[in-house]
């Protein structure tokens, strides 16, 4: 397979042969035969403020869609010839917390339809959340939602594992058998619930020692945030709903790192969503202690006052996320300390409601939003457009970062002669409005409906195998 | 006007204004001894209420009964919200019914919010969670108004639970917009964290704010909020926060005692306040119906009265 006129990480452009699921060659594109330069390959209206990808130069509209296949394709894939009309090839993203639901929702999103969703959204590769049901906390559940993954194809599947039984916060559960099982779980999290019993997270992060694990915690205190329904401040005040403080997010992470430090393991900090979050783990890594974090899209754009207005409504529990929205100084804070690599990877915190979940009074909502189709274009929006991360920082952040975390050998490579061929191909030229209806999601809880934000991935390929084709599903 | 009355934040002071001269001119309606006016004939109010509450229900029927209006009370409890209907089939129902105003009460902050997105009628709050109660803020207002003639300078100390009152947070709005300068006082459990964002002042010294205060509203004390820390006993509280005879003894010759009730007597206010002639806690019962006429009259038959 060709894939041609494409930009690693936003680089000149080339083309690039896969062959058996590797990168076999990457060669400079020919100027001619490509023919998009100072053209818009896709045939959409350009915005008048950006250059086209190909650079100033005029030359013919190519007859190749982004994405598209020019070459034979019902033939071998290796005759298939792709045309990325000048496309941001970056390696396909890796998300490190999507929320699957199956089994036990498949009414809010099966395996087949997130993986679905998280192709289009230019991934290779999520992490399963543990918290279905029934929860994944024994080698048969992760081995069964693995299994679907690899059946399905859309993406890797890789389970992670509940650190407690039942997420229950008592007892660990069998932790070493789901990572000698075949699904090779090596990411633990109770997420949804915040393992807050500091005894059995110490044990937790020491135990998964012996495998290279790593315990990812939803840190919430629990006595904190009962009943909790949005950022506690001045929001909150207003709208007579019980807050959710910031030292409930903060006290957990400070607590945990200081464990990680004491017994020596790996700490993954899940959806940092306060600035003093942010200064904890600022400080835990300039201790040198092996703490990461993730920031979900939603936290890096959407501010705690969409709930009290917006053009959906007040009190429209499509803002309704754990952990919740907070204020603009937290956005800020986020998005400087992703750009600065205290907060390492972006994750979707993908989590899919039904609509019936969601069409009723606040308090009664279910909490979270589906992120997976549009987290580049947010990043794009909230990192990129903004100056503070350049594609290469985006590829570290959503695909080579968050698979190391992970310990995904085959994820997050670099675009490189040898490497597997998880590419994702990103237009980030265009600008268009989103429109849930569209989502391969069964789910359609998004915050962004009616906004507009910038690019799309075109095309996702898996080892050489494409997975979406001009925005399409293959 | 809008065409809901949601939040008492959404009033402007004409909005005020024009609210309670007209509920004193229905004032003299009611003092006459055939209290029925015809301008609400035909519409229809549905009262829904998710929350029991006897005394508002009450408040808001008879003042849609004395404008005419025919009255539809929907309550939770033993209807098919008890089995799990979600707000919006019962917004939608009440569509189906044709109601002119759904004046709804329900424990969810925001409940009104969402249902003024499903109805096509008018939607007044009538108390959501901890959120607001406008026409509570309106009724005291106006008693406050005939009592002290203007509310322009005022200075209104409301005492109490102000974290989870909807009372207190339509009160601070209204009163503002009126002109009037509220001090919030309680123990700083009690208070948001982000009380400082708001229109007024806040005082955890009750002693300090009786002799400067006009008018003083005593806010009910949750049996829900005595064992969770808030505050270490009942008998503390009252002793800190309570209006009893000595403070009472504090304020101006002048000064009013508010209550929205329903009052825990000998807890946030003593009996013998509670029950004295500068007490307008009955007063306020009687102005709510007048009120409520009011608003019902403004956001339904306004103009072809």
């Amino acid at each position: 397979m060709i894939i041609k006129n494409v930009r690693i990480l936003g680089g000149e452009l080339v083309d690039l042969r896969v062959s058996d699921g590797v990168i076999a060659a990457i060669t400079p594109a020919d100027p001619q035969a490509g023919a998009v330069r100072g053209d818009r390959p896709f045939g959409e209206e350009g915005d008048g403020g950006r250059p086209a990808f190909g650079g100033p130069a005029a030359a013919g509209r190519t007859n190749g869609v982004a994405g598209g296949v020019v070459g034979d394709a019902a033939g071998e894939r290796d005759d298939l010839v792709v045309e990325g009309g000048g496309a941001i090839a970056l390696p396909g993203l890796v998300d490190l917390h999507t929320h699957l639901r199956e089994p036990g929702r498949e009414d809010a999103e099966t395996v087949q339809t997130g993986t679905q969703s998280a192709a289009r959204g230019g991934y290779t590769a999520v992490h399963a959340m543990a918290n279905t049901s029934p929860v994944a906390d024994t080698a048969g559940v992760v081995e069964q939602v693995w299994r679907l993954g690899r059946e399905f194809g859309h993406c890797d599947v890789h389970p992670v594992g509940a650190v407690t039984v039942g997420l229950g916060g008592k007892h660990l559960a069998e932790l070493g058998a789901m990572a000698d099982s075949a699904a090779r779980v090596r990411v633990f999290s109770d997420d949804g619930k915040c393992v807050d019993d500091a005894v059995l997270m110490r044990r937790a992060l020491e135990y998964v020692k012996a495998f290279d694990g790593v315990v990812a915690q939803h840190a919430q205190e629990p006595r904190l945030t009962e009943g909790a329904q949005m950022n506690e401040g001045v929001v909150s005040g207003r709208l007579g709903l019980t807050g959710w403080p910031a030292v409930a997010e903060e006290a957990i992470i400070a607590r945990d790192c200081l464990l990680a430090a004491h017994v020596g393991s790996r700490l993954h900090v899940c959806h940092v969503s306060t600035a003093g979050s942010v200064e904890i783990i600022r400080w835990a890594k300039s201790k040198g202690w092996n703490v990461t974090a993730e920031v979900t899209p939603h936290h890096l754009l959407l501010t705690d006052d969409l709930v009290e207005e917006s053009p959906v409504g007040a009190y429209n529990p499509i803002y309704k996320v754990n952990p919740p929205l907070r204020t603009r100084a937290d956005v800020e804070a986020l998005r400087a300390a992703l750009a600065d690599g205290t907060i390492d990877v972006v994750a979707t915190d993908h989590a899919p409601h039904p609509v019936e979940d969601k069409e009723s009074e606040w308090s009664a909502a279910a909490m979270g939003m589906v992120g997976l189709e549009t987290a580049l274009s947010v990043v794009q929006e909230a990192m990129v457009e903004t100056g503070l991360l350049d594609w290469a920082g985006v590829a570290q952040r959503m695909s080579v970062v968050p698979a190391r975390i992970g310990r995904l050998a085959g994820q997050g490579q670099p675009l490189e002669v040898g490497a597997p061929a998880n590419i994702t191909l990103y237009d980030p030229s265009v600008r268009t409005e989103v429109d849930p209806s569209a989502f391969a999601s069964k789910s359609r809880n998004t915050p962004y409906e009616g906004m507009t934000l910038p690019g799309r991935v075109v095309a996702t390929f898996l080892r050489g195998r494409p997975t979406v084709l001009e925005g399409k599903l293959v | 006007m809008n065409r809901h009355l949601i939040s008492a934040g959404d009033l402007t002071k004409e909005d005020a204004l024009l609210i309670l001269d007209t509920a004193e001119e229905l004032a003299r309606v009611t003092e006459r001894s055939i209290k029925k006016l015809p301008t609400l004939r035909g519409r229809t109010v549905v009262n829904l209420f998710f929350e029991d509450s006897t005394r508002t229900r009450i408040s808001f029927e008879a003042a849609a009964k004395r404008l005419s209006a025919d009255v539809i009370n929907f309550s939770a409890k033993g209807s098919s919200v008890s089995k799990g209907e979600s707000l919006k089939d019962t917004a939608l129902t009440l569509e189906a019914m044709g109601a002119d105003a759904v004046v709804i009460r329900h424990s969810a902050s925001g409940a009104p919010h969402r249902l003024a997105t499903w109805v096509r009628g008018s939607v007044v709050n009538a108390g959501d969670g901890t959120h607001e109660h406008p026409t509570q803020a309106l009724l005291d207002a106006f008693s406050m108004r005939r009592r002290l003639g203007g509310l322009e300078g005022r200075k209104v100390t409301i005492v109490g639970d102000v974290l989870h009152s909807r009372v207190a947070r339509s009160n601070v709005l209204l009163l503002h917009t009126l002109g009037a300068e509220v001090t919030l006082v309680a123990p700083p459990t009690l208070v948001p964290v982000s009380v400082g964002s708001w229109p007024c002042e806040v005082s955890y010294d009750l002693d300090a704010v009786l002799p400067k205060s006009d008018a003083v509203m005593m806010l009910r004390v949750q049996k829900e909020r005595m064992n969770a820390a808030y505050f270490p006993s009942e008998r503390e509280y009252s002793r800190r926060y309570g209006l009893d005879r000595d403070r009472f003894a504090k304020m101006p010759d002048e000064a009013i005692v508010m209550h929205p009730g329903p009052m825990n007597r000998g807890m946030e206010i003593a009996a013998e306040v509670a029950d004295s002639a500068r007490s307008t806690i009955v007063e306020q019962v009687a102005n709510g119906v007048t009120i409520r006429m009011a608003v019902l009259y403004l956001l339904l038959g306004g103009e072809t009265a």
